[in-house]
């Protein structure tokens, strides 16, 4: 399985941008085509009609003028669907409301992501990585619809214009709709160069009225996940998982599952070490599999299973701790630094377990038939499912399609860096097959297999000291990470494994302040039964939160202003310093809060943090209650992310990152005792409900620089500037997450 | 044997009558738009009208629907309140994943046609119930009072 051997070049060519003209294209009406991965492109033109103009992989115009965008990025929520589109239809010239937008087929030849080189959604990079893929691509296709109108009025293509999706010739009042002149268009050769518009020239890039494109099927029910898809003589497979990571089926007595009406199979199948084994119950009904899921007697085989807890793990972590670790970065003399401090802070920190929680558990449709796969399913990590369903059935990767959906939230669980829950799918219907099952499955996790199924945000654990001089200045910083690995021993860990240090554990400790003397330490434990996973900006989720209230320490120990002690330390960063003083403008700080009712304590905070080459900055005001819960009343935001592709879907991901940071803080925590999850549903693992929901207010930097990404930004900052806040009200600070009753005691 | 309407359309079921109304209308009647999130009315994801009322379908048995009319997000632009919800939500931009919004809009109609003008404090007790991963907490209140000013 060896993703870079198959893009076969590294990220930084793969971030040059793909010469348009160097793609074949379909020449002619329908049926002559050219190069042989357009297979699937010509099939689908002659689906759509012989008339279709399809000049490149992402765009698609009808004869009725339909615009259909080919999206490489899965729409999880966070606009990709509508970001793309745009790139697309502002060169193309396009009409809004006549663009459509289509989940891309698995094939990393036409749609992997420029920057790593395998078709996959996320690092926050599908803006990024597409920004001028996509606009060359609209600017290809309308340069040839130009040719075609030119041809059709014997005029110059510099004499036209194209507004709306119609192209117009002044001189004569001749125009014509991209339908009229698909046909022709399609015949034209592709231009080998294409202008760009200027940036100036924007109509849709930029501006507040571009709505989303799934909007409406999202608010009329109409909006397919994996969840709403039925084949023909499809089942349903509703699993029992075993208790324990890593315990295997022992025995299973079936008989009272087997009785009851519907019930078509039940089906044990093995897992690998990464993925579960079980027992399915087959059912044309979710419902009727469920009961039999539910009469099942299943003994386990615990031997080999994990059977530590949190608080065992924890304390692992912290003796960990106090042996030197890897150390990830250094700079300066650390050890003079804390030689004879004038004021040292030391503080140690825990992060739970995390578990995803999208609203639509984890489910994957499967069809095994004449020696192919054929998934469909909401995915981030097309490329990598290819392979690792391909070695499990041992077929070539393009023998297992993937039809893209729509996700219902991932936040990185539909990323799974092993296929977890695909494999399983797999494993159920080849496990089935067997049996002379022989019918498309679709694997349905109930809540509390997707609470308890692993692939968590792993538990970390930081010790830190900081060591401040005389004049209150930051002189030390010594900062200690524990926590397992997400890449090391996936597919993926050349990427991001260099020495033992997995670059995500540390992203983001102790940056991006300038201090001489600095050491980031990493000790990573041999990978526990626990499966873990990328979550929201991933290890930003726990080293912004220590980061920034560290520093937030060391203001109040040197009797400074947040803001103001942060200056010096951020010269060299002036985007970080940007976003930071336009929120800390726009909250009023520095001016007296409004007072709470009597007993009740007021206090703002502060954080920033840069991640996915965004920035941002955020504002918390929370109201402390004399029985010691508090509220998050408002947030302002401030964010740094490039020039602004679509306005109103930043603020929505900076307002759904803050409610998303929200849950995690407040509420997060999956917990093990001897090995088993104690959480199950969203009674006992609690997120975010809108009584919780501060106001939020987002402000974005004009910006020209390159467009950066927004779904995970917006995540880190949250957590401690609550924190902050909480200081600021009552002096206490908090270093476990999750808050939860901590001011009550 | 029940009868009731769905969307003002007459149905009837013989089959297990305990099964929870949310997969009779997704399994058995391919009405996809209700979601499945939990099973124990913990999200809301599963929200239908039952003559007008939220109820978590989830735990619904269809045997509680007996001679009764059912509402669900397929449905609910027929009356005035759900079609200005939803209008409320695009003209907004509500939705993220748009997974649990089938269920924020039923919630939201209900409310509305419970209360003409419900405040911030009224559309958190309401809507308290119904779960949104991608927190468009804020857009979904913002959508409610938009959906109430259009209706007055």
């Amino acid at each position: 399985m060896d993703i870079a051997n198959r893009s076969g070049s590294s990220p930084s060519t793969e971030a040059e941008i793909i010469n348009v003209s160097r793609r074949h294209f379909i020449q002619g009406v329908g049926g002559l085509a050219l190069g042989l991965y357009l297979g699937p492109v010509l099939a689908a033109a002659a689906k759509h009609g012989a008339a279709s103009f399809e000049p490149n992989a992402f765009v698609r115009i009808a004869p009725d003028g339909t615009v259909t965008v080919i999206a490489k990025h899965v729409e999880v929520g966070q606009g990709t669907y509508t970001g793309l589109a745009t790139l697309v239809a502002e060169e193309l010239d396009a009409d809004w409301s006549r663009v459509r937008v289509e989940g891309a087929p698995a094939d990393a030849s036409r749609y992997k992501n420029l920057f790593y080189g395998a078709q996959v959604t996320g690092g926050s990079t599908a803006m990024a990585n597409s920004f001028e893929q996509m606009r060359k691509a609209g600017a290809t296709a309308r340069a040839m619809l130009v040719s075609a109108a030119a041809r059709q009025w014997k005029v110059s293509p510099d004499s036209l214009t194209v507004s709306n999706g119609v192209v117009h010739h002044a001189a004569s009042g001749r125009q014509a709709g991209f339908g009229q002149l698909a046909a022709a268009a399609a015949r034209l050769p592709v231009p080998s160069e294409v202008k760009l518009k200027d940036p100036k020239d924007f109509i849709l890039i930029g501006k507040l009225n571009v709505p989303r494109k799934d909007s409406t099927d999202k608010t009329d029910g109409r909006a397919l996940f994996t969840q709403d898809v039925k084949l023909p003589g499809m089942l349903v497979a509703i699993v029992a998982h075993p208790p324990r990571f890593g315990a295997t089926v022992k025995s299973v007595d079936a008989s009272k599952a087997q009785e009851i009406p519907g019930v078509v199979a039940v089906v044990p199948y093995a897992g690998t070490a990464h993925t579960f084994g079980g027992v399915a119950v087959l059912a044309k009904n979710t419902w009727v599999a469920k009961k039999g899921r539910d009469a099942l007697d299943v003994q386990w085989d615990d031997s080999q299973s994990f059977k530590l807890g949190s608080d065992e793990i924890l304390a692992q972590y912290r003796q960990m701790a106090s042996r030197p670790g890897q150390v990830a970065r250094q700079a300066g003399d650390v050890d003079a630094a804390f030689a004879k401090p004038a004021r040292l802070i030391e503080a140690d920190y825990a992060f739970p377990y995390l578990a995803h929680a999208a609203m639509e558990p984890m489910n994957c449709l499967v069809r095994l038939e004449d020696g192919r796969c054929e998934i469909w399913n909401g995915e981030q990590a097309q490329t990598i499912d290819q392979f690792a369903l391909a070695k499990q059935l041992g077929l070539a990767p393009e023998k297992i399609s993937i039809t893209q959906l729509y996700a219902g939230g991932s936040f990185g669980r539909r990323a799974s860096t092993f296929s977890d829950y695909l494999s399983e799918a797999v494993a159920v219907a080849q496990a089935a097959a067997k049996q002379g099952v022989n019918a498309p499955i679709k694997l349905v996790w109930t809540r509390e297999e997707d609470t308890r199924g692993g692939y968590y945000r792993p538990l970390f654990f930081h010790r830190a000291r900081l060591s401040l001089d005389p004049a209150g200045k930051l002189v030390g910083w010594h900062q200690h990470l524990v926590g397992q690995s997400i890449l090391t021993g996936t597919p993926l860990e050349q990427f991001g494994v260099k020495d033992g240090i997995d670059s995500v554990s540390v992203e983001g400790a102790g940056e991006p302040y300038d201090i001489p003397n600095r050491r980031i330490e990493l000790s990573t434990p041999l990978a526990s039964g626990v499966p873990v996973l990328w979550f929201r900006s991933v290890g930003h989720t726990h080293t912004a939160f220590a980061t920034e209230t560290l520093i937030d320490e060391a203001a109040v120990a040197a009797g400074k202003d947040p803001v103001e002690f942060r200056r010096p330390l951020l010269a060299k960063h002036p985007r970080h310093w940007g976003v930071l003083q336009l929120a800390a403008e726009k909250a009023g700080w520095g001016t007296k809060l409004a007072p709470g009712a009597a007993g009740e304590r007021r206090g703002r905070g502060i954080a920033v943090h840069e991640s996915f080459n965004s920035y941002v900055a955020q504002v918390a005001e929370v109201t402390v209650k004399p029985d010691g819960s508090f509220k998050v009343d408002r947030v302002v935001c401030a964010v740094d992310c490039g020039l602004a592709i679509n306005p109103d879907v930043i603020k929505a991901q900076m307002e759904g990152g803050i409610g998303f940071g929200l849950a995690a803080a407040l509420h997060g925590a999956i917990t093990l005792k001897d090995g088993v999850v104690e959480q199950s549903n969203f009674h006992d693992y609690q997120v975010l409900r809108i009584n919780e929901m501060p106001a939020v207010e987002v402000h974005i930097v004009p910006s020209a620089e390159k467009p950066t990404g927004v779904g995970e930004p917006g995540v880190p900052p949250i957590a401690p500037a609550v924190a902050n806040a909480v200081f600021a009200a009552t002096g206490h600070r908090i270093r476990t997450l999750p808050f939860g009753e901590q001011l009550k005691s | 044997m029940v009868k009731f309407t769905i969307n003002g359309k007459a149905h009837s079921f013989d089959g297990d009558l305990a099964m929870p109304l949310l997969w009779y209308l997704r399994d058995e009647l391919a009405m996809t738009g209700t979601k499945y999130g939990c099973g124990m009315a913990l999200c809301g994801a599963c929200t239908v009208h039952l003559d007008g009322q939220s109820v978590r379908s989830c735990v619904t048995p269809v045997s509680a629907a007996d001679g009764k009319k059912i509402t669900t997000i397929e449905g609910v632009d027929a009356e005035r309140i759900g079609r200005a919800v939803q209008a409320a939500w695009r003209k907004l931009q509500v939705v993220q994943c748009g997974y649990c919004q089938s269920g924020q809009i039923m919630t939201a109609t209900a409310l509305l046609a419970a209360n003409k003008n419900p405040s911030d404090a009224d559309i958190d007790a309401a809507m308290s119930g119904n779960i949104c991963r991608c927190a468009t907490y804020v857009r979904i209140r913002a959508a409610i009072h938009e959906a109430a000013r259009s209706l007055a």
